[in-house]
């Protein structure tokens, strides 16, 4: 027990990156840069209708005229937004019609990740659409869910197959201009995730998408779209791992939800990108946008454990628009090494009787900082608007931050607001106790860490809870000093 | 069970222990008294590993095996329990999940496989009856908002399940009213075996009434000064520690 530092960093160095491998498929990539020509030709390869290829220049010319923010709680060197490649596809075509026909060895990526889609199609309940390096490759369920009328497919599919549909709700809760990451993502998206729940009908299994950066040198933008209709409700999970690269990569994705009259959204992330090496060199830089939009009676919950990307910029938020809608966010925050993390939310509130619930959980350590950002915004006409906000920051050591920033803006006299933080730190006096209890170091902060975030984990469907435990351990393994 | 021989122990620089030699054999219970400051708490801890003491001369022996190259963990596998004066709170990790933890890893590191749910929840109950705990107190967070009785209680609910070789409870008195102080050491009691050794480390001769010690020890500014048999907890309740003082400056 009681390590010194120097022999945390050790063990630190030798703790290697667990998806650290890179899968040698052979790829159709566009030439470098970001031109007006470049968004037509991303647009024609996905064969996509003219209106949506004008939306994309739409975004593009704002794009170009914006200024990329610098109000996060991070430093990193700004990416050269010339120097990435915005298309890469795996080469073989066409799509699978079963998993017999996927190459080899993108399958055996996916048993490397330990999320074998064999596994996978076996796991009650459970459909995955995977993303590879922007195209979906495999869906599965797809039969189940089409017999209760259920959309799940990539984006670029449902342009092609419910255009009225994408049209409709694309960029009504992140408009193309929002911000300049949403911009961005607006102008080259790739791929992503498009879901639709008809009125009425709730979603047999959890939805789920995994997500993985592959090509050398190319940004990942995922777009992915849900609709609720009336007196729906999906549950979506989403979650992602990277292979190991020396360069930065950029990752700038937009979610929008839209729930409508008494629907439900529950929308659960598990981020696991390249955080970078103990010296902070590499990694992902994680620029998010994701918004849900609630209506009458509607309620969006966001939980998220996020434990990777070099530079977290994340800010799951809800618009409570509809009287009674509900607006939730649990988070946990992990950041070790040299990881930045700036995450929060917005809990817009427009309606009368509308009500939030951030729960936040921050763990810190080795040399990272750890900011939570969050919002809480009454409108002057949303009565009895109720909020109840919970930040809570774990510290690892002596070189780590962690930052609270909770903005507040009331115009509703009614108004009830509350907002608890806390800050703690793992103790000698418990890992001591601990072990004397014949409980080993690492297991012990596995234990004090698990503990500190379980009532986010609860919020978790089961089969993302392992999953989230099991990365807690392993992104935070060594890290008391 | 134990055997000490000539400890001498120091933090920052600062001699606590000042060469201890004591011997505690299996079934027996041994009771090591002392004022504020001799280093009572301190022997507990580096009995039990706690690395932040440098242990210079000396050696503790558990069962022959000298200890000194052991981490807390595997001194805690051998057998060696610690009832903390001060139990810490660990937020989130109800006391079953964290028994389950510690008995499941002791069990690891002795080659065995994961103790069966049902088992475990039979021992829990078992446990729990035996020291009055009531079930939903398991399921709250470890020693978070306990009261200084829940503490010591929780504690002494611990070694039940870990069945411990060696014992060493301390201060477990403090802190408890006159029927918590009665179930605790009704409890102990019935944790004694003629395979096990408890060190009972208490300020007051009360606690003794209801653990009846075979050896008492007096430890002043590090070393053991006198040793006895019950008796000598009397004699100390009456004449205060004074006159050992006294006697030790001689």
């Amino acid at each position: 027990m009681a390590y010194t530092e120097e022999e945390l960093k050790k063990e630190l160095e030798t703790k290697e990156y667990e998806y650290g491998f890179y899968t040698d498929i052979e790829s159709d990539t566009l030439p470098k840069g970001l031109n007006e020509e470049i968004v037509i030709a991303i647009s024609k390869k996905k064969e996509e209708p003219e209106w949506m290829t004008q939306w994309r220049l739409e975004a593009f010319r704002a794009w170009q005229e914006m200024e990329e923010p610098e109000w996060a709680n991070v430093t990193y060197k700004k990416p050269d937004f010339q120097d990435i490649s915005y298309y890469s596809a795996p080469n073989k075509k066409p799509k699978y019609n079963s998993l017999d026909e996927v190459d080899p060895e993108l399958l055996d990526t996916f048993k490397k990740l330990g999320i074998s889609v064999d596994e996978q199609k076996k796991l009650a309940g459970v459909a995955v659409d995977i993303v590879m390096d922007s195209v979906s490759v495999a869906t599965t369920f797809k039969k189940t869910l089409a017999e209760k009328g259920i959309i799940f497919c990539s984006i670029s599919e449902a342009i092609k197959e419910h255009p009225e549909l994408v049209k409709k709700y694309l960029g009504t809760v992140v408009p193309q201009k929002d911000n300049f990451y949403a911009a961005l993502n607006s102008a080259v998206f790739s791929d992503g995730s498009f879901c639709y729940i008809p009125k009425g009908v709730r979603c047999p299994m959890e939805l789920s998408t995994y997500f993985r950066i592959n090509q050398a040198g190319t940004g990942q933008f995922e777009r992915t779209l849900v609709v609720a209709e009336e007196g729906s409700y999906v549950s979506y999970l989403e979650g992602c791992t990277a292979p190991m690269r020396d360069e930065n990569q950029l990752h700038a994705a937009v979610v929008e939800l839209i729930a409508l009259d008494n629907a439900e959204i529950k929308y659960s992330t598990v981020q696991n990108w390249y955080p970078g090496n103990d010296q902070g060199k590499g990694g992902v830089f994680n620029f998010v946008t994701k918004r849900g939009l609630c209506e009458k009676h509607a309620k969006i919950s966001w939980t998220q454990v996020e434990t990777g990307s070099a530079v977290t910029w994340k800010y799951p938020s809800c618009i409570l628009k509809g009287d009674y809608s509900i607006g939730e966010f649990y988070s946990i925050a992990v950041t070790n090494n040299f990881q930045q993390a700036d995450t929060g939310t917005k809990m817009v509130h427009l309606g009368k009787n509308t009500r939030s619930t951030i729960i936040s959980k921050g763990i810190s350590a080795g040399q990272s900082q750890n900011s939570y950002r969050g919002l809480v915004q009454v409108n002057s006409r949303a009565e009895n608007a109720r909020n109840f906000s919970q930040c809570d920051s774990l510290l690892m050591g002596n070189r780590c931050g962690a930052h609270t920033f909770p903005y507040i803006e009331a115009k509703n006299k009614t108004a009830q607001i509350e907002h608890e933080a806390t800050t703690s730190k793992i103790g000698e006096d418990q890992i001591f106790y601990c072990n004397q209890r014949g409980i080993d170091t690492e297991k012990a902060i596995a234990l004090i860490v698990n503990g500190f975030s379980k009532e986010v984990l609860n919020k978790l469907p089961m089969e993302f809870a392992v999953e989230a435990q099991k990365l807690l351990e392993i992104s935070l393994e060594g890290s008391v000093g | 069970m134990l055997e000490i021989k000539n400890l001498h122990a120091s933090v920052d620089d600062k001699e606590i222990l000042k060469g201890i030699d004591l011997k505690v054999n299996a079934g027996e219970v041994h009771a090591i008294m002392g004022p504020n400051g001799s280093g009572k708490s301190t022997l507990a801890e580096v009995i039990a590993g706690q690395e932040e003491f440098e242990v210079g001369e000396g050696n503790i022996f558990l069962e022959g095996e000298d200890l000194e190259e052991l981490s807390p963990e595997e001194r805690a596998h051998k057998g060696v329990f610690l009832s903390f004066q001060y139990p810490v709170e660990i937020p989130g990790v109800s006391v079953t999940n964290f028994m389950k933890t510690a008995i499941n890893e002791s069990r690891k590191a002795q080659g065995l496989e994961d103790m069966p749910a049902n088992e475990m929840l039979k021992k829990i109950r078992e446990k729990s009856e035996m020291l009055e705990i009531d079930r939903k107190f398991l399921s709250r967070s470890l020693n978070e908002g306990f009261s200084g009785g829940e503490k010591k209680r929780n504690e002494i609910f611990q070694m039940a399940m870990m069945e411990p070789k060696l014992a060493i409870l301390d201060e477990t008195d403090s802190g408890l009213d006159i029927d918590a102080l009665r179930i605790v050491a009704n409890g102990v009691n019935k944790l004694r075996s003629k395979d096990n050794a408890i060190i009972v480390i208490t300020h007051y001769q009360r606690l003794l009434e209801y653990i009846v010690p075979d050896f008492v020890h007096v430890l002043y500014n590090g070393k053991i000064v006198k040793s006895g048999t019950k008796e000598l907890a009397l004699e100390l309740e009456e004449k205060g520690y004074d006159w050992l003082k006294e006697e030790a400056a001689v």
